[in-house]
């Protein structure tokens, strides 16, 4: 069974994150004071879907947190329980070893059941230890209502309806499967086999009679797991649903029994297992079973939920991918077309010009809105940063407001995913760093909360994503003293842009202590070297005492680049943009050479190493004459170099393209492209060449 | 079965290493080689390609495939045969081998044939320009004899420096 389980186990995992990472932002934003039940409903939710999916996936683990949490959560939500700073903290803590163990059911290996255990019995204690009294006293109170429940408005009716599907076909041979189906949906209501297809058969239609407080969206969202897509059918009981509030007793005819209080009753839950017995079908609850499974509210809430399941579809990376190649295929295809029609007289194919015209434009809507299929709104990375300010601001004892801007900014998908660490590291050295202690920023006549700022941006081809923050600054005369006594050549006649590029080195920190946040010194290398990796770049500006920016500035895709073209001989290739640091043409006096050949040049008192593309590629009819051609200087890596080229092209956006898919790695070439003609060129890895160039120099000297 | 020639289609898998019946057939200097059809994509002239640095003479270069980065290898340059010129009627036979596309440039294609097994003989030791470790066996069909080569193994082996080492090592294993 494990075997088949596991074909839906990336659904679940998906599915799971997501909840996940709902309640995790719910949780953070919910206001304590006055907690907007909407959210509290939102949260118990997310809570109880985890458990119904992790306990239909044998993930006991999950269930049994989410469990208690949801218990815990249903006594707030039915005014039981207070919801304190505690609990919000508990949840949240509970949430992150949710995130472990789902890392762990995913990866294989076994995470720390200390952890679990312990996160349990702390909700636990949190829901019974003040709670239990309160809940005595409550439940008789609450439980008449929740008794006469279809009378009642706000507690969603139960309601009968009968589902109708065809089970996947690799399900529907195993009854083992559904069986467990059933169980878990016998623990969300009431379940009645109405008609099932014969044993034997490969393909037929279940059709169970359900009476259940589950809204249809998350009913929908247990039988999706095993059924075809598409065949699920969720239709209200003529009989009872016609009238939301059926009474009990039409309920009853139907041998469901009476809606259970949500906060359960033990004789009931023996009951419900007694009738579920008796219909031959259900083994008895595991020992697990949750009690009565509270209700959930069909409130309005589940309706955009529903919109939002249905208008959208999953649909593998893969397969967006390849999409996108095609047409950027087509592209330049048309780019080749329009080139071969440029030498046509215009005049006497004015027809075919326009229909040119036509199809430019369409390519172009087609590649943009293929792009968009990649793009994911920010707001992913964004939402994890308001549950990361807040436990650091706790934790430093500073008072910080965290603002976001452009949280609906779209950017690649993989970049996402590549940009969430980085950033984490500059909130946090924010946090740290930058926004002072309530005390120091009161002497210093601001306000007590610091402010983090958060904005993400469209500019031009690139992403820009800005983390600001208005504390301390960064301290010029800090750092150039932390820099020489690092035996950093750092004079005074540096440049702020220069002094605060100072911290991207490795190992340089300015924290006077190492704490648990940050300070020891790694970190602003990471972040530039993985930006760096990324395409993209990083830029600081900084006043004392004003305030400190970074910069992130990241290309719109991976797959594309931005490119500057340089020719060598007869060759094209292109250079990424975001290494080039100057161009220039060199004169005779700056050339400087070690044992007796050319190797350097030497550019405003420092000497850079030249590697001379042609003879590198051994390219015929290069250009050799240093002064004739042009130096293009790069930076990889903290290191320069300056590529001696014959002369530059122009500026392109270049989609990359992989060599290594049908040949093999080339040395000092990261990639190809295909140019406007058609032609491929090679994209040059700077870093390599820039390496391979001290390296070399370090042989001969 | 032996005694039945493979004429028709799937009788010809009684030989692993012969799984194919149709071969398509090409000239390399004045031998006649052929080489499974399945393993063809497609054939097309020869257009201008971007030499990668510091490769191999017989790698001329990259060429864009729609929109697939496809490397180009001279085997007659490989092999020392026939005569390098580069015109219009230059073939490059666009191949598919262990999942990667790599173009060939040969003399000519000559046609598309289908190989009794009976046909085929091992082949005995012999000069022929291809390393005699990549040869299936022999072909004769009338007065002809065709060099019967396993294309795949002979593009991802070491020498031909089309694959990364460690990516050959695990073809070769």
């Amino acid at each position: 069974m494990a075997i088949d389980m596991t074909q839906f186990y990336q659904v679940f995992f998906d599915e799971a994150d997501e909840h996940l990472a709902q309640m995790e932002s719910l949780l953070v934003a919910l206001d304590l004071t006055a907690p907007d039940m909407e959210d509290v409903n939102a949260i118990f939710r997310a809570a109880h879907s985890i458990k119904g999916s992790s306990g239909t996936f044998g993930f006991d683990d999950m269930m049994e947190i989410t469990h208690v949490m949801e218990t815990l959560l249903d006594k707030v939500r039915k005014g039981e329980l207070a919801l304190d700073t505690e609990r919000v903290d508990a949840c949240l803590r509970a949430g992150d070893v949710l995130r472990t163990l789902l890392g762990a059911h995913r990866g294989g290996q076994a995470a720390d059941p200390a952890a679990a255990a312990l996160i349990r019995d702390r909700l636990n204690a949190l829901c019974a230890g003040e709670g239990a009294p309160a809940a005595a006293s409550a439940t008789p109170l609450v439980a008449p209502p929740a008794v006469s429940a279809p009378a009642s408005p706000d507690d969603a009716e139960m309601r009968s309806l009968e589902v109708r599907f065809v089970p996947e076909p690799h399900v529907a041979g195993q009854r083992e499967l559904m069986s467990n189906m059933l169980e878990e949906l016998a623990r969300l209501g009431s379940v009645e086999v109405l008609e099932e297809p014969p044993p034997d058969a490969q393909y037929g239609q279940w059709r169970l009679a359900m009476c259940t407080r589950l809204s249809e969206a998350d009913l929908r969202g247990v039988i999706d797991f095993m059924a075809e897509p598409r065949s699920v059918v969720i239709l209200a009981r003529s009989d009872a649903a016609a009238a939301p509030p059926a009474s009990a007793t039409a309920e009853a005819a139907y041998g469901f029994f009476a809606p259970r209080p949500a906060a359960a009753e033990a004789e009931v839950e023996v009951e419900a297992v007694d009738e579920e017995a008796a219909f031959g079908f259900f083994a008895p609850l595991p020992a697990v079973a949750p009690p009565a499974v509270p209700a959930e509210p069909a409130d309005a809430a589940s309706a955009p939920a529903k919109v939002k399941a249905d208008s959208s579809i999953r649909v593998s990376v893969e397969k967006v991918d390849q999409l996108i190649n095609m047409v950027g295929e087509l592209v330049i295809t048309q780019s080749m077309l329009q080139q071969s029609a440029s030498q046509i007289n215009p005049v006497l194919f004015e027809s075919l010009m326009s229909s040119l015209v036509q199809l430019e434009r369409n390519t172009r809507d087609l590649q943009e809105s293929v792009m968009s299929i990649r793009m994911m709104p920010i707001s992913a990375v964004f939402s994890r940063f308001p549950r990361v300010v807040r436990d650091l601001s706790q934790k430093l004892g500073k008072q910080v407001e965290l603002k976001t801007r452009g949280e609906t900014t779209e950017l690649d998908r993989g970049l996402i995913e590549r940009v969430a660490d980085p950033l984490t590291h500059l909130v946090r050295n924010s946090l740290d760093h930058g926004i002072e202690s309530p005390e120091a920023r009161r002497a210093a006549g601001k306000a007590e909360s610091g402010t983090i700022t958060l904005a993400a941006a469209h500019k031009g081809g690139s992403v820009v994503i800005e983390v600001s923050d208005d504390g301390a600054g960064l301290d010029r005369a800090r750092i150039l003293a932390t820099a020489r006594e690092r035996g950093i050549v750092a004079p005074d006649s540096l440049s702020d842009a220069e002094v605060w590029a100072l911290i991207f080195d490795a190992g340089f920190s300015t924290a006077k202590e190492v704490t648990e946040v940050s300070g020891r010194g790694v970190g602003m290398d990471v972040v530039k070297k993985n930006i760096a990796a990324m395409g993209g770049r990083v830029e600081i500006e900084s006043m004392l005492g004003v305030g400190t920016r970074i910069t992130v500035r990241l290309p719109l895709t991976l797959a594309i680049l931005d490119g500057m073209s340089v020719r060598v001989g007869g060759e094209t290739y292109i250079l990424p943009l975001n290494y080039v640091v100057e161009s220039l043409q060199v004169t005779r006096d700056m050339v400087h050479s070690i044992s007796g050949a050319d190797r350097l040049i030497r550019l405003r008192g420092e000497f850079i190493s030249v590697v001379p593309l042609g003879t590198r590629f051994g390219v015929a009819q290069a250009q050799t004459d240093w002064c004739a051609g042009i130096m293009v200087v790069v930076e990889a890596d903290g290191l320069k170099a300056a590529l001696f080229v014959d002369e530059l092209g122009g500026q392109h956006q270049v989609v990359i393209k992989s060599l290594q898919a049908n040949f093999r790695r080339v040395d000092g070439v990261s990639g190809a492209t295909i140019m406007g003609d058609g032609q491929v060129a090679m994209i040059l890895d700077a870093p390599s060449l820039v390496s391979g160039a001290r390296r070399r120099l370090q042989s001969v000297a | 079965m032996q005694f039945q020639p493979a004429a028709t289609p799937g009788n010809a898998w009684h030989d692993e290493e012969i799984a194919a019946d149709e071969f398509l057939t090409f000239t390399l200097g004045g031998e006649e080689y052929a080489i499974d059809i399945l393993k063809v994509q497609e054939i097309r002239g020869y257009d201008a390609v971007t030499s990668i640095a510091n490769a191999p003479r017989f790698i001329k270069g990259v060429i864009n495939l729609r929109g697939t980065i496809v490397p180009i290898v001279d085997l007659r340059i490989k092999f020392g045969v026939g005569e390098v010129t580069y015109t219009a009627f230059t073939v490059v036979i666009i191949l598919n081998v262990a999942e990667r596309v790599v173009g060939i440039v040969v003399d000519s294609v000559s046609d598309v044939l289908a190989l009794p097994a009976a046909a085929i003989r091992p082949a005995p030791d012999f000069a022929a320009q291809v390393g005699a470790a990549y040869i299936l066996g022999l072909g004769t069909l009338d007065a002809r004899m065709l060099i019967l080569v396993d294309i795949e193994r002979l593009l991802l082996s070491p020498d031909m420096a089309l694959v990364d080492d460690d990516a050959s090592a695990e073809v070769a294993a």
